[in-house]
Parts: structure tokens; C-alpha cells; sequence
């Protein structure tokens, strides 16, 4: 039997087990899952010699501590925080080695929501549909990280990358950007609606979460009452329920729904949208979808 | 492949709407059109002639693709599609058991202008298939009831529906895969395993399951036996 194993020291607020996702079941009501700051779990996966599909941890503002069986390379990126091994100071963003019994602390996060914290052979969850992905939507893949808990490792791929710290890219902003393509459902709103989508002061609310980030600000203005039948929804979706205010659809989202779709988030904009606090202002961009279809 | 029954292949009604850079939300005109049209894409996946596309997901009015490298291109080829009235599914009917125990069974009979009885007599007496799923995993929106036996969800949606129900709502019967918060008319309950991780595939109702309910008293019931009413 092997060792190689971490135990939970600190759970933190939310720490889950994440990979790419188990995309191509949203037919049978599976959402994606996976990682929502994907660059992130990407590189450090890269600098711990892992294939970018391994599993890691994602930890949500107050970061997480956990106690490594068996010596083994641990990278942090995502949102930056301090890092230490056995409380001496270690790198952020780096391969950190961490000897056998140590426990590696990823603190809260001085900025953004999400840390992932990378392990050489990846976290080694049992996987479901393909994915060691936690989907907190429907229940599936591991649960969150309990003090206590025990999560197996996987055998290193190779050695770490050859780096010594890696540029802090893409770090929060100030202000969250969101280019959309407006539709599918951009005429169940008012022109008045549509400029209220453009122009208005939104925030990010302190509700969001995996399944979606909510926002505070004007209500769109509907043109229609009432529900669709249920449609397909995508990853990126801005929804807008009954109250006006859009929600933008992040990886645990439903497959289907009832509210309209004003507009859709590009995908290589969410990982942005995952990092945002709580109360960070939000400027939605629209513009209008390529026209096609109909000849 | 053509199943070979000689179905006249039509064209069907259909709006392709834009969803983001790489997405098409397909409308059409009703349940029957969306099944056709799902099949023939599904049909087309599997003879390699659809581009890649990484979801198709079909709903009530609508079939979603998304994923896709050109949509716009997909768009303007699908109005040229013949597509073939859907078959219907050839693998048998799954046999649903269900007590016919549900706290709104009382009200859907009133809804219906019936009796509880007349209920369960109707509901298992109906051959039901699953026009699309979603919700969770595990949920199939199953049709198959005429218009005069549609109901409203309720007014105020129960904080927990128990597992297993056995449910109404608009033209659809739906059984819950795990306890969540809902708003359907709970008419019975039911045992089965609607999702099983380590089974293939996973999904008891896949889209075109074709679904009987089996009306089946406590007594003969394998788990957590009911008073009889």
C-alpha cells in the first residue's frame, strides 16, 4: 500500500478537489465542474512536472493547510498568499518541496478568491464520469475538504519544472471586465434593459459561488414576462432571473433552465470572474453576436 | 444509417440564435421537431459528419450545441437538413415501480377533475418518454400526458422533496434522483436508482427512454414499507 497521502490540517472555508472538468454530459444534467480559474490550476500543474489534467486543490479566501505523508513537490498559484513549510516562509507560484510529515500552509489570499495548490502526482480522488472534479451543484466527485480528512496522491509524473518563480500574471483588477455576446434571449429585454446592462454599476455579490457569480446593481428592464421553456444553458451564461439582476453562470452551473440569456460570457474571461471579491465593481461589455443563419 | 422504414424526410422549421462565440441554441416548433432534429445530429455525430462540438443538450423547444469551432457556419448549413421524423426508441420500455403514496395526489385528482384512483390508473396506464434531462443528474423531463392532465407547480415549492418522488409539473412527470428543494406535485414514490456513477451509463433516462410506471402497493415494495391508505 502506498503512502503517499496528505491529511487535512485546515480545511479553510472551501478547499475542493478540481481537474478540467467532466464536459460532454451536460445532456444527462451533468454540469462541467472543474477547475474556475483554469490558467491557475494549469501552471501549477506545470510546475510540479504534472499533466495539466491532474487534480488539485482550490481553496476559496482563507486558503488551506494539509500534512504530506511522504516528502513530495507542492506548487501555489491563483490567488497570491503567503506559503510556508512547517511555518518557515516558502515561495509562491514555485515547485516548493516539502519533506515527508511537513505541513504545507497556503494562507488567505492577499488578493482574488481562489489558491490551487498543485501536489507531483496530482490528488488522486476517486474519479467520476472521467473527472476527479467536485461539482458541488449535483453532489458529485470528492466532497470538500474536512479537517481531518485523508485524500491520496498520486506517483510523480517526472521532475518539476526547471523555474524559479513564475510572473504573478493576471492578478484581480480593480474593476471586473465582462465582454459579452449578446443572445440568446437579448429580445426578452427592453432597449431601456439592454442600456442598463451596458452602462450599469454592478457588484460582485457576496452570494456567488461555484454554481454562479451573482451581482448586486440596476435591474435589466424585461420586455417579456414570465419563464422559457427549459433550455440548454451554457458556461458563461449571463441569466437573469425574475429580480433583473444577471447571473454569470460559472463551472457547477444547471445544464438547463427557464430564464432568459441576455448575453454569454467567453470562456477565457471566467477565470477573471472566479477571482473577484465579493463588492469588486463589474463593467459589462456587450456586443452584438456575428449575425448568421437565415440566409 | 437510415432505419430503412421509408420516412419521408422533410424540412424542418428551425431558428439557429446565437450563444457566444462558439455556441447555437437551435429552436423549433415543438417536442416532436426537437427529437427529430436531435437524432439527426446524433446521427450525424456518429457517421463523423457533425464538426466537433463539445455539448448538445435538448430541452423543451430547443436543442444546444456549444463548443463549436464555426457556428455560424453549422447555422447556415441546418435549414438545408432533411431530417427524418424521429423513430421511435427501439429498446424496451423501463418499468418504473412506484407507490402511488404521493401528498399531492389528492390535489392533482382534483386538478384533474377525478378521483386518486383515476390517478394512478391514468399515470400507469401511460406510456411516458424522457424528452430531455437536467435539473440534476438523473432527471428526465418525461412526456406522454395530454394537455387536460398538464398541472401548475405549487404555489409555494417545498424546501425538501423527499428521494424517489414520483412528480408532476406542466406536461412533464419527473422522479427526483436525490432530495432537493422543488415545487412539483408529489403523487407517489419510487425506489429505483436513477443514477448510478458505476453503471454505463450512469443515467437510468437518457434522452428517448421510453418509461412505464408500475403501480406497486407497500406490501410488495422492497423498502421502507407505508401504511396503505
Amino acid at each position: 500500500m502506498t503512502d503517499r497521502a496528505f491529511c487535512v490540517v485546515r480545511a479553510g472555508a472551501l478547499t475542493t478537489v478540481q481537474d478540467l472538468g467532466r464536459a460532454g454530459h451536460a445532456h444527462l444534467g451533468v454540469p462541467r465542474a472543474g477547475a474556475l480559474d483554469e490558467p491557475a490550476h494549469r501552471l501549477a500543474n506545470r510546475l510540479v512536472g504534472n499533466p495539466e489534467t491532474a487534480a488539485t486543490l482550490e481553496t476559496t479566501l482563507t486558503g488551506c493547510a494539509v500534512r504530506v505523508r511522504t516528502a513530495t513537490v507542492v506548487a501555489v498559484t491563483g490567488a497570491p498568499c503567503s506559503v510556508t513549510v512547517d511555518g518557515r516562509p516558502a515561495p509562491w507560484g514555485a515547485p516548493v518541496a516539502v519533506p515527508a510529515g511537513a505541513v504545507l500552509d497556503a494562507g488567505p489570499a492577499t488578493a482574488g478568491l481562489r489558491s490551487y495548490l498543485a501536489f507531483a502526482g496530482g490528488v488522486a480522488a476517486e474519479p467520476v464520469l472521467g473527472s476527479r472534479a467536485a461539482d458541488l451543484l449535483s453532489g458529485l466527485g470528492p466532497a470538500p475538504l474536512s479537517d481531518g480528512g485523508v485524500l491520496p496522491l498520486g506517483d510523480p509524473y517526472g521532475p518539476p519544472a526547471r523555474v524559479d518563480a513564475v510572473v504573478r500574471a493576471g492578478l484581480p483588477a480593480a474593476e471586473l471586465v465582462l465582454p459579452c455576446v449578446l443572445g440568446p434571449r437579448d429580445d426578452w429585454f427592453t432597449e431601456a434593459g439592454l442600456r442598463t446592462l451596458a452602462t450599469g454599476r454592478f457588484r460582485v455579490s457576496s452570494a456567488s459561488n461555484r454554481i454562479g457569480l451573482r451581482m448586486e446593481g440596476p435591474p435589466l428592464e424585461r420586455a417579456k414576462d414570465g419563464e422559457l421553456p427549459s433550455e440548454g444553458m451554457p458556461l458563461g451564461a449571463l441569466q437573469v432571473p425574475p429580480n433583473g439582476l444577471p447571473v454569470l453562470f460559472l463551472n457547477d452551473h444547471p445544464t438547463t433552465g427557464g430564464y432568459p440569456v441576455v448575453g454569454v460570457v467567453p470562456e477565457r474571461f471566467l477565470a477573471a470572474a472566479a477571482q473577484a471579491t465579493p463588492g469588486t465593481p463589474v463593467r459589462i461589455v456587450p456586443r452584438p453576436a456575428r449575425s448568421f443563419g437565415q440566409g | 444509417m437510415s432505419t430503412g422504414n421509408g420516412a419521408a424526410r422533410t424540412r424542418l422549421p428551425l431558428r439557429p440564435l446565437p450563444v457566444g462565440d462558439h455556441g447555437l441554441l437551435v429552436e423549433l416548433d415543438d417536442a416532436t421537431a426537437v427529437e427529430a432534429f436531435h437524432a439527426e445530429l446524433l446521427r450525424r455525430a456518429a457517421a463523423g459528419t457533425l464538426p466537433a462540438v463539445r455539448e448538445i443538450v435538448p430541452a423543451a423547444r430547443t436543442v444546444l450545441l456549444d463548443g463549436l469551432a464555426d457556428p455560424g457556419r453549422l447555422a447556415a448549413e441546418l435549414p438545408g437538413w432533411d431530417i427524418p421524423p424521429a423513430a421511435s426508441d427501439d429498446r424496451p420500455a423501463i418499468d418504473i415501480p412506484v407507490r402511488y403514496d404521493g401528498p399531492d395526489l389528492a390535489d392533482v385528482a382534483a386538478l384533474w377533475d377525478t378521483t386518486p384512483e383515476d390517478v394512478v390508473r391514468i399515470h400507469s396506464g401511460t406510456e411516458f418518454h424522457v424528452a430531455f434531462c437536467g435539473f440534476a443528474p438523473g432527471f428526465g423531463y418525461l412526456t406522454g400526458l395530454p394537455e387536460r392532465h398538464h398541472v401548475p407547480r405549487r404555489a409555494t415549492p417545498r424546501t425538501k422533496v423527499p428521494v424517489g418522488s414520483v412528480a408532476l409539473a406542466g406536461p412533464y412527470t419527473g422522479v427526483y434522483p436525490r432530495s432537493s428543494p422543488g415545487g412539483w406535485q408529489l403523487i407517489g414514490t419510487s425506489d429505483v436508482e436513477l443514477w448510478d456513477p458505476d453503471r454505463e451509463p450512469a443515467a437510468l433516462f437518457t434522452p428517448g427512454t421510453r418509461v412505464r410506471f408500475v403501480p406497486v402497493t407497500a406490501e410488495t415494495s422492497t423498502e421502507s414499507p407505508r401504511e396503505a391508505r
